[in-house]
This record gives structure tokens, C-alpha cells and sequence, in this order.
């Protein structure tokens, strides 16, 4: 649906963004046409959501112009884009979870009603009306919160459509989704273009960019480091133009040689924080020396699984049998006590204390074991020397130990977990979202770190949301659906479409 | 976490002046502009700035007498800016270090004057342990009902310093009031000598109490793993129950070992200056505990300058008020101030251009979801 | 809270439903007062309308708080504003004569001291606890210096009977024969309430609380709408302060406002951030209070300091039995970073 005939709606020209310590956006230029999905393909870091946000007003450029629909403009606010027909629909949604769709929808460009009265059932039938026009299904009445994520999405879609967006930028809309679903938002994508809108749709998903771009454009350091066509062009080229050197997508491992079950998990339920029951009957083995990967899309339970499994909530039924001893329902430090290492899901709220330096984050649990602490009094000195000591085997980049965690990158930030998890005799991994958000290096170091410990006899439990991390890392893969493990099968048989489908609650 | 973060960084000589300077660039500025501002105020008002400052110096620090009124006001400040801060830390807002420290004056006042015959070396800090006790127990009441049932620490703190006053007043006018046919007013009786605290020179024994407090308090918390534990919570809930800390139980601990500070300065108070317990002449200390915390940036260290600062102000009020012929308030008008240009450090960085430091601030509020 | 209600419910079942034991203490309340109108007229009357005028400061003190709150900026400067408001109305009415400009003038004060939050919390991104408590503290010095005793008014508000209405039994003397401050708080309930939850300005005003990035994103001002609400809430805190010298004592003493403005953020929690439930504890309060003055008057054996402590203690053992774990607005405390 794309010519090279299109008029240009949007041009951005030698756009110069700078953050303390870090040039984001170095002389970037493109251009969009009318009507055509272009790929801004980058790895994280690059730059991608820095022009983004410049492109939508939030940040200001250091230099360069930014033409729409071939005026030259000057975005003060987020208000100055959407008023030229630009919506962005953020990575990190930007909905208020206590209000409704409808609300979310109007908020700031609220129907003209009787004077200030805030009309509510206008604004539910204009939600209502575009979401049946452009085939979304959401209900306008719905509190945000209770949606899934794939249907918070809509609502930002729906959110920039309200707008009368005619540009429409999509951050990394396909981290949260099933491949189904992610076909299902590429169909809405084409629609929408069909019906004139243009969009600039940002990933570092190599696969998704060639099935449904236009055009692409590539980001490294800040950058454009090349543009392609994706008819012409491959994964590996992508990557490589991504990256600025060849990448090996594959992780390296030999066979594995599974031993004596580790973990035994039977029949465990655990409810949410609103009391649904989230895990509805889960059961599943983890052996010594494998990796079992658990695939699923986020929301189908992992949080609460994992968050069960190593104590810090609450168990509604089953059992939980970690080398041998029953834990279940047991308390954190007992789990961690048996030699289970957890790289948590949320780094920043679980994995670390920001407010600290790393070496006292690397003695989050265990500052109470000797050599950090006799009778009870902490031993400096000893906190210092192993902070020093994993800094260097782990490869954490930081000006010193003393340095605090929230001024780390966030791949750094996951080393100093890693480093802290395994750097003390481990019988059991869990680690659930070990390589969201972080550059492909530290993913590299922590994957190979992963596949180190299950060659030394550990048993793993990766629980990922990344099909490519599952696929690649996994000796077994068991597919996590609506609070239940409903198939697992050996790497050999877990092709991308059969998990996929999986994932999606379709018995394949 | 301004303080001791850094355990590791022991520079040379300039660069330790260097860091001094760091530390006390911004109050010392702060105190200045303060003191301007307060300045014009009594130059609009009619008074002598240069009079009425120089009376508030003289009686704050014009003798030894005046030193010991400056020591024996800041005294209690430090107990109860420690122990709001210490709460700060376990990320807990004490607004109840005022009822604890009525608590702990009443009760170190009836052990002060119930018990006969002890020796001072027992008495004395016996007074001063069950004073500390009461109040930690007072203080621990909050604590657990917000582990227990979620009920919010500040609600409950400003309720229970209401509760404190009414319990006090009943029992200074009730079963523990003076008998003695002179007495007209709700007061104790007077302490025994034995109780006392004595003064050395005109170094009040209660202040150098505080001084090691002071240390206690951040040995504690930066040297023991109940302090980490503490800050843990403080900083990170979440996290600190990943790493397997009982954050319940470390809260309910935290608020009274907060009260336990602050009923130690109602004893220091009772045993130390008022030697009974009367209603009224506590007023006021908890809370500006809050100011002290607040002023001393929640280090335990910093809350010392703080309350010598705020002693000060007080010890030499009365003396400006009658040299100078003006209220004494206008000190609070200047704490005021003092509070703002401190925490509003970008205005003093800027204005004697010192770059951002890259400590990691203590976040106060963080709102009252829970 | 029912979390599992089916939500085939019609929506006026439902709220009935969603809101049993509201109901359900609500028809208990009014039975108890009917019941004690019949028994003792008088004394009923006496504690009903000492209720409402023991509340009407706390309830003001609670709409500052939850106004600003709800648009993201902790307020424990209550007590400040009030306090100030109260001795600047004072004077107002001293030198002025005119009651009803005393009351702007103290709204005015109460408004500038929320300007002067607004700075420190939203322009200079200090915290607002200390923000806060530099209000509490510069109200007390600046009361404290300026006071002079022996200052004397020109007369307090008197009550307005609203004719008619004033006459029905029980409602009349309570409800409707109170001066203007009282009525102005429970017209400021509902207003509040509307324009919060019903209102374009309400909505906005709610998602700078909430998630001020999604305000930032979709064009709004999240720096206007909180210096706005904030001075608007200093405002109505400046009421509650003009309350005490112009309405209730008539005349200012040294930290008269006694901490009211602190049990104001005590009743805005307990309120849940609500106007409506925050006027429920803040009667729930004066009730307590209005109770208490009519124990100790008809001489209970009790000591009336423990007496004098039954409105704490209620409040806690609510607090901790029924209300439990509330929840914040989310932004609340926060200062906001715009980047880049």
C-alpha cells in the first residue's frame, strides 16, 4: 500500500538530543510517507524511544528541525504534536489505572458538554463508536486496570484515534503480546494505513519488521545507522546493521545431562493481589543440570507462580518440594537458605535496593552470614572485598563499589543480581525475566552465566515472556495458559508456530 | 544516607576539607539568609536587628550559664529529632515522638519519685531505662497496628499524642499527683535526688547522654545488621522481603526503638531540668523533634548541629526579648527559613555556585498509601 | 469491599449492594438520634449542633488536604494555613470592622500559604514533608510575633436562620440556624465532591494525582494544575482557620488551631481521599467531641481526661477494625520530573 509517491507527512532533519553523560539522538534524519509503516529498528539504547518522545513534544531537541506535513514546527508539549495529528502509544502505557476506558480516552480533550460537567455517557459512545469502526472490542465502562495488556493497548490506540491521530507512533507494541496477538495489532496496523494513517512503529524484534514494514531504519548509538528494505533484506542482516557486528542469535550449549528431579512443584494455586486465583493448578519438574523454559504471555500467572514459589507470596494449595524438603508455603529466607538463587522479575522493585551501593546490594541476602556480619554486627571490610572481588568476575561497569544502584544501566543493574545470585553454592535457579529491557552484551554474558550454571549441575527455571530467550536457552519447554502449564515439550519439538499457539490457549 | 555511605573513601587531607565544606557550605549559608530574612522582618517591625541578634548571641552562648541553657534546651531536641529520624530511616513517619516523650517524662518521673533509698548510680538510669521503655512501648503501639491491620502511622501517631496529653494530665492530677498541702497544681512529686541528673562544669550529664545516642543510633544502623535490615525496609519494602527480612517485625521494632529514644528524652527532661513531671512544660519537644530530623537531614549525626542550632535560638529568646524588647517567636519565624533554604539547597548551590552532590537523598514522603 | 459482586447487577442494586454496611450504619445512626430526640429534645439538639460546629474546621482542614493530594502534593502544612488565616482574619476584623472581608482576607492568607507550598513542592521539588512543616512553623513564629494581647473585635458571626426550614423539628435548629462559615463547608463538601468526580477540571485534576506522565502525555499542565489546586485548597484551609476567630471563639490566642489541622489529614486518610467519606469522619469526630463536653458536663464517675480521650481512641479502633489499608493517590508526594 506504500509508494514512493506518498507525500511526506513527516520529516525529521539532523535531530541532536544530549543527556547528562550520554549524546542520545546524533544528527538523525528520516522521513515518513503517507500511508506506510516504517520500521524504526534499534537494540535498547540506541535512541529509538529519545527521537520518539522528541518526535511527540515530551523532549526538546538539541538541534535539528522537525517538519509535519510540510511545515516546519516547534513542539513545546506533547498538546503542540497531538494538535498536528501525531499519537504515540508508549511503551510503558500511559493510562491511569483507577479510571475507566472512557475516561482515559477524553482525558485532556474532554467532549464539549454543558459548560464544565464532564459528559460520561458521550464519551462512552464515542469510545464505543471507535472501537466497533476499527474492529478493537473494548468496553468503554471497564476500569483500566482490570484489562489485560493486550486490550491496554487498544485503549492507547484508541486513546491517539480519539485524537483524529493521523500519525501514529508505536513503541515496542509487541514486547507485551502473543504472537497471535501481535498478528492481530499488525492487522489493525494495516487498517489503519489503509484508511491513511501513517506509522512509525518501533522494535528490536527482527522477525516483526520484516513481516509487516514498509520501510526500515536502523539506530546504533544514537545514530541512523542504515536504512533497508525489507524485502531485500534478512534477520542476519538486520542484526548486524543493529548491532555493528556479526551476532551469533543462537546461544552456544552442548547437550544436557539432566539428573535427579531438584524441584517438584504439584498442584499449587496462589491468588493475585485482588484475590483472583491467578495460578490455577500448576505442576511441573525441574531436574539438575537441565533448563526448563516456561513460555506463556505476561498476565497468564508467571508473577504469581514465581512469586509463590520463592515465598514472597502467599500459597492457596499444593506443594513445593525444593532438593529433597518440603517449602511449601515457607518463608523467603528459607527458600533461599536450601541454595535457591531467584533473579527476580522486577529488578528495581525485588532485585535491588536503589538507595544503596552495590556492595551492600550484593549482600542483600546474605549480610547476616559470615564473614558480612558476626553476632549480628556487619563487617565492612568483608562487604567490601566481595563487592570488589564480583564486580570484576562479573564484568559490572561502574566507577566504584561505592557507587549506588540507581545510577547503574540497567544491564549493569542485572549483573549485580547475577553476580549476587551466583556467587554462592546454588542448587536451584529461578530466574524470571532475566534479560527484559538490557543491551544485547549483558544479555550475551547473563545467557551464557545461565547455560554455565546448568552445565555445572544446576537445575533452572527461566520464566520469560521473549519466545527467542525460551527457544534458545530451554532444554524443555512447558507453555504457562491462564494460571496452568498446559503442554511441555523437549526443545526438539517446541517449534516458534506450536508454542506460539500454545501460548494462545489453542491445544496444538 | 548522607552520611556513612561511604565508608570506603578516605581521601587526603584537602579533599577531606573539601568534603567538610560540602557538608556545611549549605547550612551555614542557610543560616545566613535565614538570619537576613529575619533581619528585615524586625527592621520593618520596628526593632533592632543588630540588638536584638546580639541579645539572642549573648544568651545563647555570652557565658557558661548560657551554654548550659543552650545545651540543657538542645538535649532533649536530640533525643527527639533521633528518633524521628530513625523512623524516617525504617521509611515511617513518627509524628508521635511528642506523646512517647511525655510518656517516657511521666513515667522516669514516677520512678524517679516512687521508689526511696537507691543509690544514684542505680536509680538514676533505672529512671532513665523504664522512661526509654515507656515510650517504646508507646511507640510500638503504631507500628503494629500498621503490620497488623494497615492502620496508617500517622492517623495513629497524632491520635495517641492526644491520648498521651489526657493520660498525663490524669495521672499528674490523679493518682500521681503532689500530695502535698502546698500544691494547688497537676504536677508529680519531685524526683529524689537519687534520680537526678547531674551537671559537670556546665555540661549537663543528660546532654552528653544524647551525644552518645547520637553514635549508638548510627552505629546501628550502619554497622549492624538490624540497621541494614532497618534502612532495607526503609528504602525498599519489596525488596527487603525478597531478601528474606521480616519486614513486619522490623517495623514494629523500628517505631520502638523511635519511642524508646523519644520516652529517653522525656526522662533526660524530667530527671535532668523539670525534676517532676508538670503539664505543659514538655510541650512542643516531640514535635520540633520532627524540625530537628528534618534540619539534621535524618542523619543521626546531622540532628546534633540541628538541635544545638534550635537550643540556641531558645536559650537566647528570652534574653532577646528582654534586652532587645522582642517576641520571642520571631527565632521560629528564622527556623522557618533555616528549614526552607536547606532544603531547597538548589537555591544555595546556586547562589554560591557548588555543584550538585551525587548523594542519594532520604525520600520522605512517599505519601500515606501504606 | 465485594470484590466478587456479579456485575449483572442494575446499577442501583448494585450501589445499594457495593454500600450494605453504609446503609446499614446510616439507618442505625439516624434510628439512635431519633431515639435520643424522643427521649431528651434538648440535650440531642445541643450535641447535634455542637457536632456540626465541631466539625466544620476539621472538615475544611480535610477538603485542603485531599484537594491537594488528589492532584499529586502531600499537605501536612494544615496546621500552618489555618493557624495563620485564623490571626490574619483576626486582625482583619480588628482593624477592618467588617466581618465578611475578615473572611477573605483569611481565605487569601490561606491561599498564599498554599502558593507558597505549590513553590516549594512543584517548582522547587523540595520535599514536601519539610515543605510542610516550614508552613507549620513560620504560621507559629509569624502568629506568635505579630500577636499583641488585648486586641479586641467587633463581634463574631452570628447564626442565619434560613426562615421556614429552620422551624422543623430536630433538622431545623441543627441544620439550618448556623452561621455562614458552617454552612459554607457542607456547600464546599459538595462542590468538591462534584467537580472532582464530575467535572472536566476534576478529571484532569485526578490523573496529575495518579500518573502525571499520562497528564503530561495527552497536553496537560501537570505544574498549573497542581499550583492551581493546591492555592485553591489553601484557600478552604484558610476558611477553617477564619472559622475559629470569626465564627467560633471570636477572638485569637496563641496556637488556637491545637492541632487541628493535623487531625484534618487524619480525617482526609480516613476519608479515603473522598470528600463525602472524609465529612463522615470529620462529623464522626465532632460527634465524639460534642459527646464528650455532655459526658463531662452530666458527670459520668469517669475522670474527664479519659473522657477527653474517647475521640482518639475512637478513631484508632475504627481506623484499625473496619477502615484497614487505604490507598493513596499514587503520585501523591511525588514531584514531578519533566525530561529532557
Amino acid at each position: 500500500m506504500s509508494d514512493n509517491d506518498a507525500p511526506i507527512v513527516l520529516e525529521a532533519k539532523g535531530i541532536t538530543k544530549q543527556f547528562p553523560g550520554v549524546l542520545a539522538n546524533d544528527k538523525v534524519s528520516l522521513t515518513l510517507r503517507r500511508g506506510e509503516i516504517l520500521a524504526l529498528l534499534g537494540e535498547n539504547g540506541a535512541g529509538k524511544s529519545t527521537l520518539m518522545n522528541i518526535l511527540y513534544g515530551l523532549y526538546h531537541p538539541d538541534q535539528g528541525e522537525i517538519w509535519i506535513k510540510g511545515e516546519q514546527v516547534t513542539l513545546h508539549s506533547p498538546g503542540d504534536a497531538i494538535a498536528r495529528g501525531v499519537g504515540m502509544v508508549h511503551q510503558h502505557f500511559q493510562l491511569v489505572p483507577v479510571m475507566t476506558v472512557a475516561e482515559n480516552v477524553i482525558l485532556g480533550a474532554e467532549p464539549a458538554g454543558s459548560g464544565l460537567h464532564l459528559n460520561r455517557r458521550e464519551a462512552n459512545q464515542r469510545v464505543r463508536g471507535l472501537s466497533q469502526q476499527y474492529g478493537l472490542s473494548i468496553d468503554p465502562t471497564v476500569e483500566v486496570e482490570d484489562l489485560p495488556v493486550g486490550l491496554q493497548q487498544r485503549v492507547e490506540i484508541i486513546k491517539a484515534l480519539y485524537r483524529n491521530a493521523d500519525i501514529l507512533i508505536l513503541d515496542e507494541p509487541t514486547a507485551v503480546l502473543t504472537p497471535q496477538e501481535a498478528n492481530e495489532l499488525f492487522r489493525i496496523m494495516h487498517d489503519l494505513t489503509e484508511r491513511g494513517v501513517s506509522i512509525i512503529f518501533i522494535t528490536h524484534k527482527l522477525k516483526e519488521v520484516l513481516a509487516v514494514s514498509d520501510r526500515i531504519a536502523v539506530l546504533r548509538g544514537g545514530r541512523v545507522a542504515g536504512t533497508a528494505d525489507p524485502k531485500t533484506s534478512t534477520e542476519a542482516s538486520l542484526a548486524e546493521l543493529m548491532v555493528g557486528r556479526k551476532v551469533i542469535l543462537q546461544v552456544d550449549k552442548d547437550e544436557a545431562r539432566p539428573a535427579a528431579p531438584v524441584l517438584t512443584i504439584t498442584d499449587m494455586q496462589v491468588r493475585d493481589d485482588r484475590k483472583h486465583l491467578a495460578v490455577k493448578s500448576l505442576s511441573l519438574e525441574v531436574h539438575a543440570g537441565e533448563i526448563l523454559g516456561v513460555a506463556g504471555v505476561q498476565g497468564n500467572g508467571q508473577r504469581e507462580f514465581v512469586e509463590a514459589l520463592t515465598g514472597l507470596r502467599a500459597m492457596e494449595a499444593g506443594q513445593v518440594i525444593i532438593a529433597g524438603e518440603d517449602a511449601t508455603g515457607k518463608l523467603p529466607r528459607y527458600i533461599t537458605e536450601l541454595d535457591v538463587a531467584h533473579i527476580p522479575e522486577d529488578r528495581e522493585k525485588h532485585g535491588l535496593v536503589m538507595g544503596y551501593t552495590i556492595a551492600d546490594n550484593l549482600v542483600l541476602n546474605r549480610y547476616y552470614h559470615s564473614p558480612f556480619s558476626r553476632r549480628a554486627v556487619l563487617d565492612r571490610d568483608e562487604i567490601a572485598e566481595n563487592a570488589a572481588q564480583l564486580v570484576k568476575q562479573f564484568d559490572v561497569r561502574t566507577p566504584s563499589i561505592y557507587t549506588h544502584a540507581s545510577s547503574l544501566s540497567g544491564g549493569n543493574k542485572q549483573k549485580v543480581i547475577v553476580a549476587r545470585e551466583f556467587s554462592r553454592p546454588v542448587k536451584l535457579l529461578i530466574a524470571n525475566q532475566p534479560t527484559r529491557g538490557i543491551d544485547v552484551g549483558s544479555i550475551e554474558f547473563i545467557h551464557n552465566q545461565i547455560v554455565a550454571q546448568r552445565d555445572a549441575g544446576v537445575a533452572v527455571l527461566l520464566v520469560s515472556a521473549e519466545l527467542d530467550e525460551i527457544l534458545s536457552l530451554s532444554d524443555r519447554v512447558a507453555v504457562m495458559f491462564d494460571g496452568r502449564i498446559v503442554k511441555t515439550l523437549p526443545i526438539e519439538e517446541a517449534t516458534r508456530e506450536r508454542v506460539g499457539l500454545l501460548m494462545a490457549g489453542s491445544e496444538a | 544516607m548522607t552520611t556513612a555511605s561511604a565508608p570506603g573513601n578516605r581521601g587526603n587531607g584537602a579533599r577531606w576539607l573539601r568534603q567538610i565544606w560540602r557538608g556545611i557550605s549549605v547550612p551555614l549559608v542557610a543560616v545566613l539568609l535565614a538570619g537576613l530574612i529575619g533581619a528585615v522582618l524586625l527592621q520593618i517591625s520596628g526593632a533592632n536587628p543588630l540588638q536584638a541578634y546580639g541579645a539572642l548571641f549573648k544568651g545563647a552562648f555570652g557565658s557558661p550559664e548560657a551554654i548550659q541553657r543552650t545545651l540543657e534546651k538542645a538535649t532533649p531536641l536530640i533525643f527527639s529529632g533521633l528518633a524521628v529520624a530513625f523512623a524516617f530511616k525504617a521509611g515511617l513517619f513518627n509524628i508521635g515522638a511528642q506523646g512517647q516523650l511525655l510518656i517516657g517524662a511521666i513515667v522516669a518521673a514516677f520512678v524517679g519519685f516512687s521508689i526511696e533509698g537507691l543509690p544514684a548510680i542505680i536509680h538514676a538510669p533505672l529512671a532513665l531505662l523504664i522512661g526509654g521503655l515507656a515510650g517504646a512501648l508507646y511507640g510500638a503501639i503504631p507500628g503494629a497496628l500498621k503490620t497488623y491491620t494497615g492502620a496508617h502511622e500517622v492517623i495513629v501517631t497524632i491520635m495517641l499524642n492526644y491520648i498521651a496529653i489526657n493520660i498525663t494530665d490524669y495521672l499528674a492530677d490523679g493518682p500521681w499527683k503532689d500530695p502535698s498541702p502546698t500544691n494547688i497544681v497537676a504536677r508529680t512529686p519531685r524526683i529524689m535526688p537519687s534520680a537526678e541528673l547531674p551537671i559537670f562544669g556546665n555540661i549537663p550529664l543528660g546532654f552528653i547522654f544524647a551525644l552518645v545516642a547520637a553514635v549508638v543510633v548510627w552505629w546501628v544502623l550502619y554497622r549492624t545488621t538490624l540497621g541494614y535490615e532497618i534502612r532495607t525496609v526503609g528504602l525498599n519494602s519489596s525488596a527487603a522481603q525478597y531478601a528474606g527480612i521480616r519486614v513486619a517485625r522490623t517495623i514494629i521494632l523500628a517505631m520502638a526503638i523511635s519511642g524508646f529514644l523519644a520516652g529517653l528524652g522525656g526522662a533526660v527532661e524530667t530527671q535532668g531540668i523539670v525534676f517532676r513531671y508538670q503539664p505543659g512544660f514538655n510541650a512542643g519537644l516531640g514535635f520540633d523533634g520532627i524540625t530537628t530530623a528534618l534540619l539534621g537531614k535524618t542523619s543521626p549525626f546531622g540532628v546534633i548541629p540541628a538541635a544545638l542550632l534550635l537550643g540556641a535560638m531558645r536559650a537566647g529568646a528570652s534574653q532577646m526579648q528582654f534586652d532587645a524588647g522582642v517576641a520571642k517567636e520571631i527565632t521560629d519565624v528564622i527556623t522557618a527559613f533555616i528549614l526552607f533554604f536547606v532544603a531547597a539547597d538548589v537555591i544555595v548551590k546556586w547562589l554560591i555556585r557548588q555543584r550538585e552532590s551525587d548523594d542519594e537523598q532520604v525520600v520522605l514522603s512517599k505519601g500515606w498509601g501504606g | 469491599m465485594e470484590l466478587t459482586a456479579p456485575t449483572t447487577r442494575s446499577a442501583a442494586t448494585g450501589w445499594v449492594f457495593k454500600n450494605k454496611w453504609l446503609l446499614l450504619i446510616g439507618a442505625i445512626v439516624v434510628g439512635a438520634i431519633v431515639y435520643a430526640y424522643a427521649t431528651n429534645d434538648r440535650v440531642t439538639v445541643a450535641v447535634l449542633a455542637s457536632t456540626l460546629r465541631q466539625s466544620t474546621p476539621l472538615i475544611l482542614g480535610a477538603l485542603c488536604g485531599l484537594i491537594g493530594e488528589r492532584s499529586g502534593v502531600v499537605n501536612i502544612g494544615i496546621e500552618g494555613q489555618m493557624l495563620l488565616a485564623a490571626f490574619v482574619a483576626f486582625l482583619a476584623n480588628v482593624y477592618i470592622g467588617n466581618l465578611w472581608i475578615a473572611l477573605i482576607i483569611g481565605a487569601l492568607t490561606g491561599a498564599l500559604m498554599g502558593a507558597l507550598l505549590a513553590f516549594m513542592a512543584v517548582t522547587l521539588k523540595m520535599d514536601q514533608i519539610i515543605g510542610g512543616t516550614v508552613i507549620n512553623i513560620l504560621a507559629v513564629g509569624l502568629t506568635g510575633y505579630f500577636y499583641t494581647a488585648g486586641l479586641v473585635t467587633k463581634g463574631k458571626f452570628a447564626p442565619i436562620s434560613l426562615g421556614p426550614l429552620a422551624d422543623i423539628p430536630l433538622i431545623g435548629p441543627v441544620l439550618f440556624n448556623n452561621p455562614p462559615i458552617t454552612y459554607l463547608a457542607i456547600i464546599l463538601v459538595f462542590a468538591v465532591h462534584y467537580v472532582l468526580f464530575h467535572t472536566r477540571w476534576g478529571l484532569r485534576t485526578r490523573a496529575v494525582g495518579e500518573h502525571p506522565r499520562a497528564a503530561d502525555t495527552v497536553g496537560i499542565n501537570v505544574f498549573r494544575t497542581r499550583y492551581i489546586n493546591v492555592i485553591l485548597a489553601g484557600a478552604i484551609a484558610g476558611l477553617g482557620g477564619a472559622f475559629l476567630t470569626l465564627e467560633g471563639v471570636g477572638s485569637f490566642e496563641r496556637l488556637m488551631t491545637n492541632g487541628r489541622g493535623f487531625l484534618a489529614l487524619a480525617i482526609m486518610i480516613f476519608g479515603k481521599w473522598t470528600p463525602l467519606g472524609a465529612w463522615a469522619g470529620a462529623l464522626l469526630f465532632g460527634f465524639l467531641y460534642a459527646l464528650n463536653t455532655q459526658l463531662q458536663f452530666s458527670g459520668v464517675g469517669l475522670p474527664p481526661q479519659l473522657i477527653g480521650s474517647l475521640p482518639y481512641l475512637a478513631t484508632i479502633l475504627v481506623l484499625a477494625g473496619f477502615v484497614g489499608r487505604s490507598r493513596a493517590p499514587a503520585a501523591s508526594g511525588q514531584p514531578y520530573e519533566t525530561e529532557g
